[in-house]
């Protein structure tokens, strides 16, 4: 199959000969929407992102336009964009529809909270930059491992019960049930959420920790820095008594990496899947 | 603000007052129009406001976004900064603000119930789904629960001051108890809304929704201004307003059902701004002395011109992002307040 290799090289031709789609100035709203446009090599082209847009690294030297869902119109007017890609979670509403009213072109994504979303994210921002073939190979790359993460999950036993847990701010950490990213990362390494009685986040009770019994504890970064370190998560009231307090299991991964649903999804099911299959140390 | 000349008569101050308070108000709303992220020159904002030029990105945004927004801005200071006027002369309290009667929290709690139980209602009925999305839903819920809370405040407190300050007291404490209830429940979403919401903002407005505020507004000030004779009267207490010939319970009726027009009006397109309502009416007095008719009308004006001014510093000081308008005012307004407490102190 040397289909790829060929593209790449009349890729190349058609850069060196200047032929390429002619130069956005992009506004990425959205963490996943951005690390998208770097995945698919138009970075460059990136005049502003939200506040959530921190990977790769060299996005964080953009303009800010504001949290993602409480962006301004003029704010990101004033960026002069010629396309604005913007995620499902950005608004306010009133801000979408001042941009759509503005005349520049603006492709909305779908919601991402399954693996499947990923792929179709890729492709959707891929025929958006006129950048259909590399999208296809990003996105083909994609679901052969997405593919090759389900073949693994049908012959292997059903994996541990996995609690994600979420700091936020002082008071008990939320913790997510079903119909999150959460819970869509931990099915598609392989693992079982250890909570099923309700959807979206709510906060942890002691009572719902003991029941869920979770054999690991999973969390983003950036919350267990918040939540005071591993050592201090496991010591909480709420979990102190479950199996994986007990086993010392915490893993932890970046939050845009592990529940993003973009190009590095099923690296992060991987690497989700080599810490739920260490076991009890 | 020193307007001290010596001869001057009280009436030619006030006018003086007033004046300069109209042309602060005028200045503060073609500054909205001349600042923002967008760098636009003077000179050509003119000309899109005049005949359409500029390039898409510059006409939408002074006429699509600059200018709806300062019209916004004028109308909820003017709100905030007459009702706050209203309710202290009402209350014969220099504390008391519009989240008094109960409109600003009976707006937050159908803001909320419309933001968590919204979703509940498209899961059952897909069919509602573009209209829920839509800006009308939660704006016409807040305006139901702020006019809500206002029929209970004047249905308890049958226009007597002090039994309605109470009642706005206790619809305040029940609302923000339902609050509490529907936060609890929401989702991580439906909670930051909820957040954005009750930070305040007048960036989303679009023409209709001044067409929406705007008679409704202009209608609680006619409402409102002319009880300033009564208000004065009031000043002397409720019986000895009484015998003066001042029907006591229908001016109390009235000031607090102009006050909840207006500012559920406001809330419910701007969400929770702070601040603007206690604080103003303090400075228009400071200058112009107590008298209703200055102090209503000033407090309008002034009102406005500080709104205006507030969105217009949140939305250049982190531009390209915007900040929340209410945590301006509440910068601006919070020291003061302060200095205001202070004063009051001294003067005891």
């Amino acid at each position: 199959m040397r289909r790829p290799a060929v593209l790449a090289l009349a890729l190349l031709l058609a850069l060196a000969s200047g032929a390429a789609a002619a130069a956005e100035r992009i506004v990425a709203l959205g963490g996943v929407v951005t690390e998208t446009v770097h995945a698919l090599g138009r970075g460059a082209e990136l005049v502003g992102v939200d506040r959530t847009s921190l990977y790769p690294a060299e996005v964080q030297a953009l303009p800010k336009v504001g949290y993602v869902r409480t962006l301004a119109a003029e704010g990101i007017l004033s960026l002069r964009p010629t396309l604005i890609l913007a995620s499902a979670d950005a608004g306010p509403l009133s801000t979408i529809e001042q941009l759509e009213r503005s005349g520049v072109r603006m492709v909305r994504l779908p919601e991402a909270t399954e693996a499947a979303a990923a792929p179709r994210l890729i492709r959707t921002i891929a025929a958006a930059l006129d950048r259909k073939a590399e999208g296809e190979e990003l996105a083909g790359r994609l679901d052969r491992d997405l593919s090759s993460l389900a073949a693994e999950r049908a012959v292997r036993p059903p994996g541990p019960k996995v609690l994600f847990v979420l700091g936020i701010g002082s008071g008990p950490p939320m913790v997510a049930g079903s119909h999150t990213a959460a819970e869509g990362i931990i099915t598609l390494a392989g693992g079982r959420n250890a909570i099923s009685g309700f959807e979206g986040y709510k906060p942890l009770s002691p009572e719902a920790a003991l029941v869920a019994a979770p054999d690991l504890i999973l969390t983003t970064d950036q919350s267990l820095a918040q939540l005071g370190g591993a050592p201090a998560l496991l010591a909480r009231p709420e979990l102190a008594g479950t199996p994986a307090a007990r086993a010392g299991r915490v893993a932890s991964f970046d939050a845009l990496y592990l529940l993003g649903f973009g190009p590095r999804t099923a690296d992060a099911a991987l690497a989700l899947a080599k810490v739920m299959a260490e076991g009890p140390p | 603000m020193v307007l001290m000349s010596h001869g001057c008569t009280r009436q030619r101050r006030r006018t003086a007052v007033l004046l300069l308070l109209a042309a602060t108000t005028l200045a503060a709303a073609f500054a909205s129009l001349l600042v923002g992220a967008l760098p636009i020159a003077p000179a050509k904002v003119w000309s899109i406001l005049a005949d359409g030029a500029g390039d898409l990105a510059e006409r939408t945004t002074i006429l699509d976004l600059r200018l709806p927004r300062t019209l916004l801005g004028l109308l909820v200071g003017a709100s905030l900064g007459v009702g706050g006027a209203a309710l202290q002369g009402l209350f014969r309290n220099p504390l008391a603000d519009p989240t008094l009667v109960g409109v600003s929290s009976g707006a937050a709690l159908a803001t909320v119930t419309a933001i968590v139980l919204g979703d509940v209602a498209v899961a059952a009925l897909p069919a509602l789904a573009p209209w829920i999305a839509g800006r009308w839903f939660i704006m016409l819920f807040a305006f139901g629960g702020a006019m809500a809370a206002a029929l209970c405040v004047l249905g308890l407190g049958r226009g007597m001051a002090t039994s309605m300050l109470l009642a706005g007291i206790g619809i305040n404490a029940l609302s923000m108890a339902v609050v509490g209830l529907l936060v609890f429940a929401s989702n991580d979403r439906q909670l930051r809304d909820i957040t954005f919401w009750t930070m305040g903002s007048i960036g989303g407005a679009g023409w209709p929704t001044i067409a929406a505020v705007a008679p409704v507004v202009l209608l609680a000030l006619l409402l409102i201004l002319p009880c300033a004779r009564g208000l004065d009267a009031l000043t002397l207490g409720e019986r000895e307003a009484g015998h003066l010939g001042v029907p006591v319970q229908r001016l109390g009726l009235t000031v607090v059902a102009g006050v909840a027009l207006a500012v559920g009006a406001s809330v419910s397109v701007s969400g929770i701004i702070g601040f603007v309502g206690l604080v103003v009416p303090h400075l228009v007095r400071l200058c112009a002395g107590p008298d209703h008719r200055t102090v209503l009308a000033g407090s309008a004006l002034l009102g406005a011109a500080l709104m205006v001014a507030a969105d217009c510093i949140a939305r250049t000081i982190v531009a390209p992002a915007e900040l929340p308008v209410g945590v301006v005012t509440a910068f601006i307004g919070t020291p003061v307040f302060l200095w205001l407490i202070r004063r009051k102190r001294s003067d005891a």
